[in-house]
């Protein structure tokens, strides 16, 4: 294996300054690697200016930093072109963008579906949309295990449906979408396909080519780059169908008295100011990633998985939210102790150094359909080790006996 | 960083005893609390006669700060009016927030080593916002 999480672990300034840290909350956050932050500041102290505005060398700079991200994150998602790429605050504001710019186009009736298993950021959006406009929701039911239930896709995914949006991967079960089947069908009746990206852009470079959706939309943060930035990535063509969402200065074409027209993407959907020093942290984030060995580092991460699995399955009364296997499922492992609150569970594992996720994870229709109110999520990054499953293993046993 | 009193066991048996717990046949207010941080819930009753709390019923679905501040509900809420649940939830916070309990609510200095885990400040809130509520509920039927 050509890959030492202890190496790649001091590319983490936080992680490399505190070693007793058990960080395993990736699925919210990654920690921040040196070069997103190397890249930041090199902006910010070299070549600060606002983009795509001034004629001044400083500016010059400035813009070809900030159009350099986009080409670097095009590259990590295998864009057809940097105009592909539009940079937002995060995937959360990546899908209200659709949801508001496709949903313009919407009427009473017309069909969007999701699945059981999205985020909240997958969902509201087009619970929001729902009021505005009067579509119909329709939802794809899981199985057992959380997975989604691809049996029932062609009940669920008719001729009225105008745009499919499912998760890439599960926040919660780490299951990943079985995309083809989805994007076929949504194909076969003339609907767009919007696919969440947050949990999976850390896991590897995206294909989005291969996928053959419409958008893809991920944050930055999850993928050890800056917070405050994230990217909507749409096939050329259906961005330039898309109205803006918002308004204001950078959007523009012209702007009269009367009437103002618009940029084309991806410019139009970057009203205002952007986050240019977090997009340029990105940008080198994802270029710095995409040269990593992923197939080691995800071999890794798996094997990481399975060691909690199992030491997991010998607590008395634990339960599992998700698959037990590991095939086509992220390392993400979400639990239950039988009488144990799961932000119970995770304040005596921060006396362990062992930072893990407790509540509903943003996923409460998931939660609903597992019956519980909450669980315990661990999420593991390259930089984890055995050390860090074993503190959260025997945290978990000092949880049960102060606990129950 | 650590938390080492945070269970003590005072504050485990105190939620453990769930004073309270339950429902009314009849109550004059009601109320279902969801913390959106969590998802946590309560839903809490209460009788009344001329203003002031009779009984108290909750039904609790939360961690165990959360439990065991419904119980501490249960055991001392009773004789309360509106002005006074109100007033108390704000006490309660400043007790969080490093002040001294009010009278008459002395385990509530239980949840002093909840005070630096401000994420936590709505677990034990909860049970006391939804006493407020519930008797705002009823002013207002």
């Amino acid at each position: 294996m050509n890959f030492s999480p202890a190496k790649w672990r001091r590319h983490f300034p936080l992680l490399a300054a505190h070693h007793e840290l058990h960080y395993l909350d990736n699925a919210a956050t990654g920690q921040t690697c040196a070069a997103a932050l190397n890249a930041a500041t090199a902006f910010d102290t070299q070549s600060r200016a606002n983009v795509l505005r001034g004629t001044y060398r400083l500016a010059e700079q400035a813009d070809a930093a900030y159009e350099n991200a986009r080409r670097q994150a095009a590259a990590y998602l295998n864009a057809a072109g940097s105009e592909e790429v539009v940079f937002t605050a995060g995937t959360t504001a990546s899908i209200n963008l659709v949801a508001h710019a496709f949903g313009e186009g919407l009427h009473a009736g017309d069909e969007v579906v999701l699945s059981l298993a999205e985020h909240h950021s997958n969902f509201v959006p087009w619970q929001m949309l729902r009021e505005r406009r009067g579509v119909v929701l329709r939802l794809l039911p899981l199985t057992a295990d959380g997975r989604i239930d691809l049996s029932r896709l062609g009940e669920t995914l008719t001729p009225r449906c105008k745009l499919a949006a499912v998760t890439h991967a599960s926040n919660v079960t780490g299951a990943v979408t079985g995309l083809a089947p989805i994007v076929a069908a949504a194909r076969a009746v003339g609907a767009r396909v919007l696919i969440d990206g947050a949990q999976a852009v850390q896991h590897g470079p995206v294909d989005v080519a291969a996928l053959g959706a419409d958008f893809y939309a991920f944050s930055g943060h999850k993928a050890f780059g800056p917070t405050g930035v994230g990217v909507l990535w749409g096939r050329g063509e259906a961005l330039a169908a898309l109205p803006p969402f918002l308004g204001g200065g950078g959007m523009i074409g012209r702007v009269t008295v009367e009437e103002t027209t618009y940029a084309p993407p991806p410019r139009r959907f970057e009203a205002g100011t952007p986050p240019i020093a977090q997009a340029i942290g990105l940008g080198a984030a994802l270029d710095w990633l995409r040269a990593q060995p992923w197939a080691d580092m995800n071999a890794h991460t798996a094997r990481l998985a399975q060691r909690l699995i199992d030491g997991l399955a010998v607590l008395r009364g634990l339960t599992f939210l998700g698959p037990r296997d590991l095939k086509e499922r992220l390392p993400i492992v979400s639990f239950n102790l039988e009488g144990i609150h799961p932000h119970d569970a995770c304040q005596v594992l921060d006396e362990y150094g062992v930072a893990v996720r407790g509540g509903h994870h943003c996923a409460q229709p998931l939660m609903d359909f597992f019956g519980v109110q909450g669980a315990v999520r661990a999420s593991i990054a390259p930089y984890n080790d055995d050390a860090d499953i074993d503190a959260l293993l025997a945290g978990l046993q000092d949880a049960v006996r102060k606990l129950k | 960083m650590n938390s080492p009193d945070l269970y003590q066991q005072a504050l485990l048996d105190l939620a453990r005893a769930a004073h309270g717990a339950g429902t009314l046949p009849s109550p004059d207010g009601s109320v279902l609390r969801d913390s959106p941080l969590c998802g946590d819930r309560v839903r809490l009753q209460v009788a009344l006669e001329a203003g002031r709390i009779t009984a108290i019923a909750h039904d609790v679905k939360g961690c165990l700060l959360c439990r065991a501040a419904a119980s501490l509900v249960g055991l001392h809420g009773t004789g309360l009016n509106a002005t006074e649940a109100d007033a108390l939830r704000g006490q309660v916070a400043a007790t969080l927030a490093g002040s001294e309990p009010p009278p008459g609510w002395p385990e509530l200095a239980l949840f002093a080593p909840v005070r630096p885990h401000r994420n936590r400040h709505g677990c034990v809130l909860l049970p006391f916002e939804a006493l407020a509520a519930a008797l705002d509920s009823h002013s207002r039927a």
